[in-house]
C-alpha cells in the first residue's frame, strides 16, 4: 500500500528507529524532571544490556521469552485475531512442561525429555487457547475479552495448584520441587564450557535456539503453506476467505491453538531452563510484552527477533539502571518501556506522512529531470 | 530546623565515613515493592531509620520478575555490599545460590530459612500473634462470629488465618470463623475495594470482628468495619490509629526492627549467622495496646490475653503452625 511511495528500508528500518529515538528523548525529559542525568541513564541501559557477559546473557534470556510470545501474537494477528491471552497460555503451558519434566526427569536426560516437554507444554498452551478460540469461532464471543479473562483464570488455577497440590512439602514458597539437574536444559554457560569457553553466569539457556527455530517455522507456516495462506486470507478479508471456500471457523481455532502452543514455549525457557521448577508468576508479563513486540516487529519473524532484542535490552538495561541510580525506581523503568511501546506501537504511523513527504521532496530535488519527464 | 537536621545528618555521615568504608548495607525488596503498605514497607522503614540514625547509606533494588532475585542479590555481593538483606521467602532459593559463591559476605533473609554459615535467617511466628488477636476478636464478638480477610492465597497468609482461628476458638469454644482470601494474584495485596466488599459480606454472614492480613487491601476492610459499626484488626505495623474506636487492635510483626537490627548488628559487630525465630517471647510479634484502643479492651480481655501470651511463651499453649504440615486443625 504505502510501499508505493516509500522503499521498504525506510518503512521497516528508518521509521521504527526514529520512533525509538523519540521515545528515548521523551524518557530523557522524564529523567531530567526527577533530577538525574539522561545521558548517564542511557549509558547504564546500554552497558547494562550489552556491556558485559552477564548483562548480555540476561538480555538474550528475556529476548527468548519475547520471541515466543511475539510469534504467538503475530500468528493470531495474521488471522485478524488479537490474542491478549499469551500470559495465561504461557503460564498453563509452563505447567504442562513442569508436569512432564517432573514425571520423567528421573528416567531420562534433558535431550530425550525435551520433545516430550515441548509437546506437553504446547498441548497445555493450545488447550488454554482453544476455549476462547472455540467461543470466538462458533459462538461469537470476542476473543479479546475471553483471552483476557482466561489470563485471570490461569492465574487463579495456578495459585490453587501451587498452594494446595504441587507445593513441595516443607517449603514456604508456593513452588514445586526442582527438576532433577540432569533433566534441565543446559545453560549457555555449560554449553560454552563444553566448548572450552568461559562465559559469565546467567539464566540464558539453549531454548534461545528453540526460539530461533520457531521463527523459521512460523515463517514457513505463514508464507509457504496452505494453512498459512488461509490464515492470512482470513486476516485480510474474512468474507472473501469464506467465499473462496476456506473453513474460517476451523482455521481460527487452529490458528489460536498454534498461538497458544507458541506462547507455552516460554515454559520451556523458564520452567525447564531458568527456574528449574514451576513457581508463581514465572511468566512475569512476557505475554503482554509479546503484543508490543509483535506490533513493533510488524508481525514478521525477523522483525519480532529485532523487537524482542530491543525489549530484552530494555528489561535488562532497565534493571541495571534502577540498580545503579537509586532515584530511578523500577516504576520509572516501566515508564520508559511504556514510552517505547507508545511510540513504536500506538504511534508507529504518526510520522509516516511527514517522512513520506520529506522523502518525495528529497527524491524530486535529486532527480528533477526524470520527474519532469514523467 | 530542617536545614539544621540536614547539616547534622551530614556531620554524622562524615563522622561515620570510617565505618561506612567497610559497612555497605544493601537490601533487595521483593515483587511487592518497598511501598506495599505492608511487609516490604516495614523493611523499608527499618532501613530508612538506620540511614537516619547512622548516616550510612544503603543500596536497594526492587525485583520485578523471578529471575531478577538472584541477579540482584549477586550484584549486591559483587559490589562488595555487606550485609545483603533479602526480603521474603521467595528469595530463599536465589540467596542460597549466591551465598555459596560469596562466603565472606554476610547475608540476612527475612521470612525464610537458608542454612549456610554466612546467612542469618529471620522468621516470625505469625501464628502466635494471630492467636492473641483471635482471642480478642472472639471475646469482643457479640454475634459469636469473627472473620478473616487474607491477601493473596499463599501458605504464609494461611498461617495468619490458622493462628487467628485457633485463638478465637481457644477463647470462645463455639465461635464461628469465616475466612476469605482477596485473590490469587499479587494485586490482591492492593485491592481495598474488594477488601471492603469481602468484609461487608462477612458482616452479612454474622461476623462483627474482622482481621485483615492483606497489605494495602486491609485499608478497605477497616473502612468497611467503620462504616458498618463493626470492629477490625490491623496487621504488620500498629494500625490502631487509622480508625480509633473501630480498630480493636493490631497484630504487630516487627519487620522494621528486624531489618534495622540486621544492619545495626553488622555495624556494631554483633551480627551472627544462623536461625532467628522471632515469636512472642522474642518480641517479634505481638498485639498492639495503646491509647487508641484502650477503651475497647476490657480488663478481663486484657488479662486473658496476657495470660495466654505468658502460656505461649512458657510452652503451655502450643499454637499450630500451618506451614509445618499445610493443614489447619481449627478451620
Amino acid at each position: 500500500m504505502s510501499n508505493k511511495t516509500l522503499p521498504a528500508w525506510i518503512d521497516i528500518g528508518v521509521i521504527p528507529l526514529i520512533n525509538v529515538c523519540l521515545a528515548f528523548i521523551v524518557s530523557g525529559f522524564v529523567i531530567l524532571l526527577i533530577g538525574e542525568n539522561p545521558i548517564e541513564a542511557v549509558q547504564y541501559i546500554i552497558t547494562g544490556a550489552f556491556g558485559y557477559g552477564e548483562g548480555v546473557g540476561y538480555t538474550l534470556y528475556y529476548t527468548t521469552n519475547f520471541i515466543f510470545t511475539g510469534l504467538a501474537v503475530s500468528v493470531a494477528f495474521h488471522a485478524g485475531l488479537f490474542n491478549i491471552g499469551g500470559e495465561g497460555q504461557a503460564y498453563i503451558g509452563g505447567l504442562g512442561v513442569g508436569l512432564m519434566c517432573m514425571s520423567l526427569d528421573s528416567f531420562m536426560p534433558w535431550w530425550a525429555l525435551l520433545p516430550f516437554a515441548i509437546a506437553a507444554g504446547a498441548a497445555f498452551g493450545a488447550a488454554w487457547a482453544f476455549i476462547p478460540a472455540y467461543l470466538q469461532a462458533y459462538r461469537g464471543s470476542h476473543i479479546v475479552i475471553t483471552t483476557i479473562m482466561f489470563n485471570f483464570i490461569a492465574s487463579a488455577l495456578m495459585v490453587y495448584l501451587l498452594v494446595n497440590i504441587l507445593i513441595e512439602p516443607g517449603n514456604m514458597a508456593p513452588q514445586t520441587r526442582s527438576i532433577v539437574e540432569s533433566a534441565t536444559l543446559p545453560s549457555m554457560q555449560e554449553l560454552f564450557a563444553a566448548l572450552g569457553m568461559d562465559i559469565e553466569n546467567s539464566p540464558l539457556n539453549i531454548s534461545l535456539f528453540l526460539a530461533l527455530a520457531c521463527c523459521v517455522l512460523v515463517w514457513l507456516l505463514m508464507w509457504h503453506t496452505r494453512l498459512g495462506y488461509a490464515i492470512r486470507m482470513i486476516g485480510f478479508n474474512e468474507n472473501a476467505a469464506v467465499y473462496s471456500g476456506i473453513n474460517t471457523k476451523r482455521v481460527i481455532v487452529i490458528t489460536m491453538c498454534i498461538s497458544g502452543g507458541m506462547s507455552a514455549m516460554v515454559g520451556i525457557n523458564e520452567v525447564m531452563g531458568a527456574q528449574e521448577r514451576v513457581l508463581l508468576d514465572f511468566v512475569a508479563g512476557a505475554g503482554f510484552t509479546g503484543i508490543a513486540v509483535s506490533l513493533m516487529g510488524r508481525n514478521h519473524p525477523v522483525g519480532i527477533v529485532i523487537a524482542s532484542l530491543l525489549f530484552g535490552a530494555l528489561y535488562q538495561g532497565g534493571a541495571e539502571l534502577s540498580f545503579e541510580i537509586s532515584t530511578i525506581t523500577r516504576d520509572l523503568v516501566v515508564v520508559i518501556q511504556g514510552l517505547v511501546i507508545l511510540f513504536c506501537g500506538a504511534l508507529s504511523l504518526m510520522l509516516k506522512p511527514t517522512i513520506e513527504k520529506l522523502f518525495v521532496k528529497l527524491m524530486s530535488s535529486n532527480k528533477p529531470k526524470e520527474n519532469a519527464n514523467v | 530546623m530542617k536545614r539544621q537536621l540536614l547539616m547534622l545528618t551530614a556531620a554524622v555521615a562524615i563522622a561515620q565515613s570510617a565505618v561506612a568504608a567497610d559497612l555497605k548495607p544493601a537490601v533487595v525488596f521483593d515483587m511487592g515493592g518497598k511501598f506495599d503498605k505492608s511487609f516490604n514497607q516495614g523493611v523499608y522503614e527499618g532501613v530508612e531509620r538506620f540511614k537516619k540514625e547512622t548516616g550510612v547509606k544503603y543500596r536497594e533494588f526492587e525485583v520485578t520478575n523471578p529471575s531478577q532475585r538472584e541477579q540482584a542479590i549477586r550484584k549486591m555481593a559483587q559490589r562488595k555490599a555487606n550485609p545483603v538483606l533479602a526480603i521474603g521467602f521467595a528469595q530463599a532459593t536465589a540467596l542460597e545460590k549466591v551465598a555459596k559463591d560469596f562466603p565472606d559476605t554476610k547475608f540476612s533473609i527475612i521470612d525464610a530459612v537458608v542454612k549456610l554459615p554466612n546467612v542469618q535467617s529471620i522468621v516470625f511466628k505469625e501464628q502466635e500473634g494471630s492467636f492473641l488477636v483471635g482471642m480478642l476478636a472472639a471475646m469482643k464478638s457479640e454475634t459469636k462470629a469473627v472473620s478473616f480477610v487474607g491477601g493473596m492465597d499463599i501458605p504464609l497468609i494461611r498461617r495468619f488465618n490458622c493462628g487467628y482461628a485457633q485463638g478465637a476458638k481457644y477463647a470462645v469454644k463455639d465461635v464461628k470463623v469465616i475466612s476469605n482470601m482477596t485473590g490469587s494474584t499479587p494485586s490482591a495485596w492492593n485491592d481495598p475495594v474488594k477488601g471492603g466488599e469481602l468484609a461487608r459480606s462477612q458482616f452479612d454472614r454474622g461476623s462483627d470482628v474482622v482481621f485483615a492480613a492483606a497489605g494495602g487491601t486491609g485499608i478497605g476492610v477497616y473502612q468497611a468495619a467503620k462504616d458498618a459499626g463493626k470492629f477490625a484488626i490491623g496487621v504488620d505495623s500498629n494500625q490502631n490509629h487509622i480508625h480509633p474506636g473501630t480498630m480493636l487492635t493490631s497484630m504487630v510483626k516487627a519487620v522494621d526492627v528486624a531489618a534495622f537490627n540486621t544492619f545495626n548488628g553488622v555495624k556494631e559487630d554483633s551480627w551472627k549467622p544462623g536461625f532467628n525465630v522471632l515469636g512472642l517471647a522474642e518480641g517479634g510479634v505481638d498485639w498492639a495496646y495503646d491509647e487508641h484502643n484502650k477503651p475497647l479492651i476490657t480488663a478481663e480481655m486484657k488479662a486473658a490475653v496476657d495470660q495466654a501470651k505468658a502460656d505461649i511463651i512458657s510452652g503451655k499453649i502450643v499454637v499450630h503452625d500451618y506451614m509445618s504440615d499445610n493443614k489447619c486443625p481449627s478451620l
